[in-house]
Order: structure tokens, then sequence, then C-alpha cells
């Protein structure tokens, strides 16, 4: 159990997906205007890691063994596709919640912390738990992330920000701030 | 619908104009990720390009075969293809740049400045045309690297490209090699970008420069 | 999206008319000759590049076991199965799914140590080492980083500080890792790097966990050989 909570911590803080390895950084810059998003999105990511987390050890232990090569291919095509479906399925489902996520679950799919997920699941051969604790930690980090930077940003509102920094100028500093934070986390869980 | 642009525009546009990751904010992930050294960056600049030419000359060939309704994974189809073969050849013919890279080489694949190229051009556009784009495109990705990787690895190594540039006794400032440093680079180029830009709106405003010549208004 | 009904070399549905939306039989014969050429390339590109990946990964295996041994005439491979070392799995077992040690041999046969490799969380990420071992002296020959993510400058001294990692040329298992200055003289005693005492601590964990685990396992063996 002290593993998966290395796997789950070390996957939010000590090395934030966002904060740590630059990934969904589209979402990051574009959605984080407002807490309110911030957190659906976070939530809309946890969601399809899970399943992603999920398809991938399915592909990893049963049928690409046989074709190491095809990994790729078959990881992006089967992200693509539960994407596809689970947006499907919630619209069924629950039009309620879809309106809520709205236009967040499509653009999902070209964010490359799932597959980056994914592909360290591999590399590291973890076991169908340890995959979903670090797939969860990895959507901890990233709603984590997102949710600081959109508070940094409401409050910003509030203040005159020089002409030449305005916009994505501004954002890239704060994320600059916010990671060189997030490096007092690393050896939070050493002995 | 095939644009009324030069083939020159084609070209250029993507080397600055509309550079993919200075003005257009696609393919940051590689661009902050692996832009530590001068030479990493120039290994992910070159295996990007590598699958945006390819992918935009196999796309722009056979755009008449590919069904609408399945043109994105197709054309998803298409850069995996590309970024497996681009990830064999670089473990194969330079490991340790390969090691280096890691898991980045695969995360081209969803990298929206390729797959934004062939829905916006490639697909609809002759294939001379759409090559020029994405050459124009690639160049302006791997200035883009040069200059976050310059800035880096300058500061954060003392170094370019493994040569050490100021002597045994400087002390290198570590935080740009390290993910902050990635975020801080990325962050004042673009502001010394706006910078410039807001110079030359404010110098034509004030009848400095001559009319054909303002870059974007402020 | 222009209409791409018109003039398609590619043949219509059995016998259906020309139709505005394309038929599924038609997706899916585009995706699966795309998909077959995107295979053969793969796989093309595949055999190509194997022999000169195998070839790196053989070679920084030989330099990292030829380290951490000094250089031994020649080393078997043995795997852990059931609780045992042996030098051939079992028929029917993956070779790929199971633990890896090395066995090191002098020119005149005579067993030098084994190379055993480990990897546990350290300051920011993994760390992976492998270390030499001598099985009957009970001392570690040797140790080199495979791979780890330490800061820069600080932890990545694990590395660059020549010093600490000639502090694994014999000691005695377990180790004991002991701050600069405190010393106490005793033979499994190894100093730590000043600023990066967490990376150093992992690395002697990483010995005496995996020589815990594996110790017994490994007197058998060299009983067995000799």
């Amino acid at each position: 159990m002290g593993n998966m909570a290395w796997i789950f911590i070390s996957a939010m803080v000590v090395n934030n997906f966002t904060l740590a390895y630059f990934l969904g950084l589209c979402p990051f810059m574009g959605v984080s205007g407002k807490v309110y998003t911030a957190l659906r999105m976070g939530a809309a990511n946890v969601f399809v890691l899970t399943v992603a987390s999920v398809c991938a050890w399915i592909l990893n232990t049963f049928i690409l063994p046989y074709a190491p090569y095809l990994r790729l291919i078959s990881f992006i095509l089967v992200i693509a596709s539960a994407v596809q479906i689970t947006e499907m399925t919630i619209k069924k489902v629950s039009p309620a919640l879809f309106r809520a996520l709205g236009i967040y679950l499509p653009l999902i799919t070209t964010n490359c912390a799932i597959l980056f997920m994914a592909i360290s699941q591999t590399n590291r051969s973890y076991t169908f738990f340890e995959g979903l604790f670090f797939a969860w930690g990895a959507g901890a980090g990233l709603t984590l992330a997102l949710v600081l930077m959109a508070s940094i940003r409401e409050d910003l509102e509030f203040v005159k920000v020089p002409g030449i920094a305005r916009g994505n100028a501004l954002v890239f500093i704060i994320a600059g701030i916010l990671s060189l934070a997030f490096m007092g986390f690393a050896g939070l869980l050493s002995s | 619908m095939p644009t009324k642009t030069t083939p020159g525009q084609d070209f250029s546009r993507g080397i600055w104009r509309e550079n993919p990751v200075l003005i257009q904010m696609l393919g940051l992930c590689p661009a902050l990720a692996v832009s530590n050294t001068v030479m990493n960056s120039l290994a992910m600049a070159a295996a990007t390009f590598f699958v945006l030419f390819c992918s935009s000359l196999l796309v722009s060939l056979f755009k008449n075969f590919i069904p609408g309704e399945v043109r994105i994974s197709t054309y998803i189809l298409i850069i995996a293809t590309f970024v497996t073969v681009a990830d064999m050849v670089l473990e194969a013919v330079v490991p340790e740049i390969h090691a280096e890279l890691g898991a980045f080489i695969a995360l081209i694949v969803v990298n929206c400045m390729i797959l934004g190229r062939q829905e916006a051009f490639a697909s609809k556009n002759t294939v001379g045309r759409s090559l020029l784009d994405a050459v124009g495109v690639g160049i302006g990705f791997t200035i883009a690297m040069l200059i976050m990787g310059s800035v880096r690895e300058i500061l954060g190594y003392g170094s370019f490209l493994g040569y050490p540039l100021f002597g045994s006794g400087y002390e290198p400032w570590i935080i740009f090699i390290l993910p902050p440093g990635g975020f801080l680079t990325i962050g004042f180029v673009l502001l010394v970008m706006n910078w410039w830009e807001k110079r030359k709106a404010d110098r034509a405003r004030a009848g400095t420069l001559p009319e054909g010549a303002v870059g974007r208004a402020a | 999206m222009s209409g791409n009904g018109e003039g398609r070399p590619l043949p219509q549905a059995q016998g259906a008319p020309e139709q505005k939306e394309t038929s599924s039989l038609k997706l899916l014969m585009t995706l699966s000759t795309a998909g077959a050429l995107a295979g053969l390339l793969i796989v093309f590109v595949h055999q190509a590049t194997q022999p000169a990946i195998q070839a790196y990964k053989a070679l920084k295996l030989r330099e990292a076991v030829s380290e951490v041994l000094a250089s031994p005439a020649r080393w078997d491979t043995l795997y852990v199965h059931d609780g045992d070392l042996v030098l051939a799995p079992p028929a029917g077992v993956d070779v790929a799914t199971l633990e890896m040690v090395f066995l090191g041999y002098t020119e005149e046969d005579s067993p030098v140590g084994y190379a055993i490799t480990g990897g546990e969380p350290g300051f920011q990420d993994i760390i992976e080492l492998i270390f030499g071992y001598d099985a009957e002296a009970g001392v570690v020959l040797g140790m080199k980083v495979l791979g780890h993510k330490e800061t820069p400058g600080l932890g990545d001294k694990i590395v660059k500080d020549s010093a600490f990692v000639q502090e694994f040329r014999g000691p005695e298992a377990p180790l004991a890792g002991v701050k600069a200055g405190r010393q106490t003289g005793a033979a499994n005693e190894v100093d730590m790097i000043t600023g990066a005492t967490i990376s150093s601590r992992t690395i002697i964990a990483i010995i005496n966990n995996q020589l815990e685990r594996l110790g017994p396992m490994l007197e058998a063996y060299l009983e067995e050989v000799n």
C-alpha cells in the first residue's frame, strides 16, 4: 500500500504533470480563467485518465506483447475512441453533466497528459492498481494546477498588469513561480 | 477550399508571423520539456520536422481518398506511424539523445501543430503547397526551439551545444534547466516579443515607419 | 467539407448508388488500408533498426557489469524463479518477466561476484542502479547509477562525485550510511554526500534491500556452482 501512496503523491505533487512535465498546457492556458471551469476540466481529465489507464493495461497485458512496435498507434487510437465513447455515453445517460462538461471532453483527446500517462505506466511496468493510482494522482495534480492558476488569474483581474505582460507571457511567468513552489515537494516521501 | 495565398506566403508565414510555438501557442509541451539543451532542442525539432513533412506529404497525396467522417482518425494514424518510425530511428542512430528525449518523442503525435496543419492546409491543397507549408512551419518550430534551448543552456549550463562558454569560474543558473526555468524562459521570450511589437506599433503611430511595415497592432 | 463522392477510384459499396454520406464499408476500407500500410512501414523500420538498438543495450549492460565487477572475463545471466537462481528458466516461462542477476567469473572460472540491479524512489523520482556483490566475503564491490532524476548540482552528485562512487568498492554488507565527520571506522560504513543525504541514503537502501531479499539465493547458487 505504501507503494500506491508513493505513486499517487508523486504523480500529484512531487512530479506534477503540468508543473514538472509541462503536460496539459493547452487547457492550462485556455481554461484557467475561472475556478469553476478549472474544476470541471480537472474532473473530466480524471475520468478520461482512468479509462485510459485501464485500456492501456489491457492492451499491454493481452495484445501488445505480440506487436510492441504498435504501442503508440494503438494507444492514441484507443484514447481517441475512449473519449468519443465517453462523450456519447455521458450525453445519453446524463444530459445535464454533458452540458456542464461542454466542449472540454473532446479537447482532452489531444491532451498530452493522457498519452504520457499511458506510456509512463507502460515503461514502469505498473500493475493494474498501480496504474489506476498513477492515473488518479496525475488527474489530481492536473486539477490542482488548473485550480491554482485559475484562482490566481481571478485575483489578477483586480490588478493593473503592464501591457507587455498581459496574456500568455504573464501566465507562463506565474506558472514558473508555481513550478518553483512545487519543487519544494521533492523529498516529501523519502525515508 | 484551396487558399489564395502565393507559394511564398505558404512557406514564410510559418516561420515567424504565424510561428507555431511563439504566436500560435501550439506544441508547447515538447518546446518546454526538452529544450534544456540546444542539442536536445534540435533533435526534437528534427524529429517533429520529419513527422510533419511526411504526414503533410501523405495527407495531401491521399486527400481525395479519405472520407470526411474518418479523416481525423486517418490523420492521427498517419502521424502516429511516422512518430513510431522517428522514435525507432532515433533510438538506433543516437541512443543517448533518444534516452534524454524519452517519452516526449511519442508525444509528437499529440502536438496540435501537426494535426492542425493537416486539417487546415494539407487536406485541402496540392502536394507542393502542402510541403512548402510543412517546411515553413517546421522551420518556425526549429527557430522557437533554438531560442528556448539556447537561453536555457547558456544560462543553466554555461555552454552551447556542449561547448563551455564561460570558463570554470562560471556558476550555472541551474533553475533554467529545471522545469520552472522552462516556464520562465518562454514567459520572458513572449514578454520581449510583446515589447518589440508594442515598440513597432508605437513607432508606426508616431509616423516613424512607412505604412506597409506595421506588425501586429498592440 | 467538400463533396468527395465524384469519380472515386475506390469501389462503391455493393452496387449502391452514389451517396452524399460515405458508406460504412468505405470508411472501414479506408481505415483498414491505412492501418495495413502503416503496419507494414512500422514493421519494416522495426526490422531495420532492431539490430542497432539491441547492440547498444547489450553494450550498456556490458559496460555496467564490467564497471561494478572490475572487468570480469565473462559472466552468466541468472534468472530468479521460484525462490532460486537458475541458469536457464524452465520452458514456457516468459524470460522477459523474470528478474535477472549476473554472475561474473575470472579467466580461471572462479566466481568474482554478482551484479544486481535495483531501483527505489529517491528525492525526486526513482533512482536505478547496478551494484557488484561478493557473496562469499559479504562485500559490496562497486556501484553504478543507471538512471535518476535528482536535482542537478545537488542530488546528481551521486553520479558526478567520484569519491562517493568509490565508497562502494569494498564495504561490508549490510551498508550503513554516515554523514561526513561522523565515521567510526566500521567496515560497513559509507560516507554520504553533504547536501544530498536523501539521494545517498536511497542508494544504500536499494543495495541493502536487494541483498536482504536475494542474499540466501545468491549463497545457495554459489554452493551449487562450487
